[in-house]
């Protein structure tokens, strides 16, 4: 295999994991609501966006795969990886908090899905248009969910505007890791097989003021510190998810589930 | 055990109607308790449409729904029990005309 | 099953004699297979035993999403955890069918809520067991959807309308359930020796209380005899769970694995199943609350209501100011 090849296969099997891995960490985190949702619809509500995002999750992993080349299917990506090579976006991985928080980390990933996928569902890779084109419809309604529970909180009553205001304060430093291009977005995007990110910023920044205005909630500062789970330093969150997620895969190698 | 925390804020409930397939009626399929109407849509697609069951669906109030009294079925429906006129099989067409 | 405590005394007494006649209507309609409907007359010992029975039904259904939720995050493979996922899923959705149903009775669910979470209300024993691993959710799909099926079936056919739609509903999606339990086992079965060793650990422990769902023998269910009367149980007790036995035996027979109990033993004569005799001290200890794990349980619950109240106060307060503005806007 040539230096190039190497290369080129190696920005887009990072930028598929990305993708994936988003979707993966995102669904394992609503996974732990199951069961304990403020109400029995709500288990439901988030029981559905988790199916859908673990559906996206073994669709990406899968090319992900593909491309690497050495034989690895969903499972063995999704498994057996080092913590190092998980490439999802650090706001993915914080924890659940409380309902307002998981419906903050929701809408602000929601919204930036969305606008990723209806730009991917044009890719020039056919795999990740196909994937993008129906996962266009799911998140469609995860963003409707989600931003409809994000303005109920924060126009609701003063405690539960408290706490997602206090939420939205504490997540918003992580997202902007989601517009930080380094080299394998640009990459991807000189490719014409993922939008530039600057563009998806403005499509995202768009929907977010729409909501926070609705919901009367502020949007906050910018921090100075920036995450950079997408180039594999996570958060501490990110360690004890991986110890939960790989237990059985990792005491039974090799088994078959 | 303590006093439990009231729940002052009780969810209104909604009667809940899907069309499953273009052409047909919507039809009752159960309640299912909302704040308010969208989260009713919302919650009724989670509940009652996760095997595409339906492409139309209706909430509405409990409340808003009025029924008629079992007791008064024999005033109300008895009446049509024999008016058999209003019936296409109670009329007798000529075999020759045959597109009645 | 779900209402093995059941317990039909000490409701209304003796009707006054005018409700005599409608009472010999209703049972005529019973009789005739005619469905009960909402608004229909109905003796109040039908309406408060359906009551129970609903609502211990949909109280089960809500509990028993967490001994399989339990393993959502730690499923072995993705696929496993999307099934997993969905049914847990379909569990909820099958509580909010049964409390839809109960609602039409004349309770609230909040109501029906309230009791199961301050101890009053009953669910069914077998979600009282721990899960502490992964056969277990296999187990529990096998077995205990298993034994859901046969009761959920006659159920289909019950008196009550909304009862035997919310059931039609359930009985189509549980067949789903329970062959993903057995597909899980038949994996384990069939793989390595650990795995193989967890799949019979499991069995070991969920066989029993598998068979204690359907409830106390018939010698000692006093009060099934109105409840088969008005057609809200169809088969007795003894009849469901010898007939799950029979069902049972020959699948885990072609999972190679051993039920755990010495004797069992074919009958040519009655062709039928002999079972060894059933613990019922420790299904009344677990009725009781004195299962392995009836305090988690309801603990789990309690917290998930507690902890969202905020959450469902602000969801009324934004839809009661949404009522405001829209009424200030038409004014």
């Amino acid at each position: 295999m040539s230096a190039a090849m190497r290369v080129k296969d190696d920005d887009l099997f990072r930028y598929v994991l990305r993708l994936g891995d988003l979707s993966l960490v995102l669904g394992q985190r609503l996974g732990e609501w199951v069961g304990h949702a403020p109400a029995l619809e709500e288990d439901l509500g988030l029981a559905n966006t988790a199916v859908d995002l673990i559906g996206q999750a073994r669709l990406l992993l899968a090319y992900a795969g593909e491309i690497e080349g050495r034989g690895r299917d969903e499972d063995a990506i999704a498994f057996l990886r080092e913590h190092g090579e998980y490439l999802n976006p650090t706001l993915a991985e914080q924890p659940n908090g409380d309902f307002g928080q998981t419906v903050v980390r929701q809408v602000l990933i929601d919204a930036f899905q969305l606008e990723l996928y209806e730009r991917l569902a044009t890719s020039a890779d056919e795999r990740l248009a196909a994937v993008a084109a129906k996962a266009v419809k799911e998140t469609c309604y995860h963003l409707r969910y989600s931003g409809g529970w994000l303005v109920r909180l924060g126009d609701g009553t003063e405690e539960s505007h408290t706490r997602v205001q206090s939420a939205l304060e504490r997540l918003w430093p992580y997202t902007v890791e989601l517009f930080a291009a380094d080299d394998v977005d640009r990459a991807m995007a000189d490719r014409g097989i993922a939008p530039r990110l600057a563009e998806v910023q403005e499509g995202w920044m768009s929907r977010i003021d729409a909501v926070l205005a609705e919901a009367t909630l502020e949007r906050p500062h910018d921090r100075p510190y920036s995450w950079f789970g997408k180039r594999g330093h996570h958060s501490e969150h990110l360690g004890y998810m991986l110890a939960e997620m790989q237990y059985l895969q990792r005491t039974y190698p090799g088994a078959r589930w | 055990m303590g006093e439990r925390v009231e729940d002052k804020h009780q969810w209104p409930l909604y009667e809940v109607f899907i069309r499953a397939r273009g052409g047909l009626d919507h039809k009752h399929a159960g309640s299912l308790h909302a704040a308010d109407a969208p989260m009713a849509i919302e919650h009724a697609r989670d509940v009652y449409t996760r095997r595409q069951e339906g492409v139309s669906i209706w909430v509405v109030r409990s409340t808003d729904i009025t029924a008629s009294d079992p007791a008064d079925a024999d005033s109300l429906f008895e009446p049509a029990r024999d008016k058999v006129y209003r019936h296409p099989t109670f009329y007798e067409i000529p075999d020759e005309v045959k597109t009645l | 099953m779900y209402t093995q405590a059941l317990d039909v005394q000490g409701l209304e007494p003796a009707a006054p004699i005018d409700a005599a006649s409608l009472e010999q209507r209703f049972l005529e309609r019973v009789d005739a297979e005619e469905k009960i409907e909402p608004k229909d007359w109905m003796p109040n010992r039908y309406r408060n035993t359906l009551i129970r029975q609903i609502s211990q039904h949909a109280h089960s259904e809500i509990v028993g999403m967490l001994p399989e939720g339990n393993w959502i995050t730690r499923a072995p493979t993705l696929l496993r955890k999307s099934i997993l996922i969905a049914k847990v899923q379909d569990e909820g959705g099958h509580g909010a069918y049964l409390y839809s149903a109960a609602e039409t009775l004349g309770v609230s669910r909040d109501q029906l809520v309230e009791q199961l979470l301050c101890g009053k209300a009953k669910y069914s024993s077998i979600f009282n067991y721990p899960t502490p691993t992964w056969a277990d959710v296999g187990a529990i799909g096998w077995l205990v959807d298993g034994a859901a099926i046969m009761n959920q079936i006659p159920l289909c056919r019950c008196s009550y309308g909304p009862y035997a739609r919310a059931m039609v509903r359930i009985c189509r999606e549980e067949s789903f359930h329970q062959r993903q339990g057995y597909d899980l086992m038949l994996q384990l079965a069939r793989g390595t020796a650990e795995q193989k060793r967890m799949a019979q650990d499991a069995l070991n422990r969920w066989w029993w209380p598998a068979l204690m769902m359907f409830g106390p023998p018939d010698a000692e269910s006093t009060h099934s005899s109105d409840s088969q009367r008005w057609k809200i149980k169809r088969f007795s007790n003894d009849e469901l769970r010898q007939k799950f036995v029979d069902f049972t035996v020959p699948q885990a027979r072609f999972l190679g694995l051993t039920l755990p109990d010495p004797l069992l033993r074919w009958n040519e004569a009655t062709e039928r199943h002999e079972f060894g005799p059933i613990d019922w001290n420790e299904f009344n200890q677990v009725l009781k609350g004195n299962g392995p794990c009836n305090v988690e349980r309801l603990a789990a619950r309690r917290a998930a209501h507690e902890e969202g109240a905020w959450v469902r106060e602000a969801a009324m307060a934004h839809a009661e100011k949404q009522r405001r503005r829209k009424a200030s806007i038409a004014a």
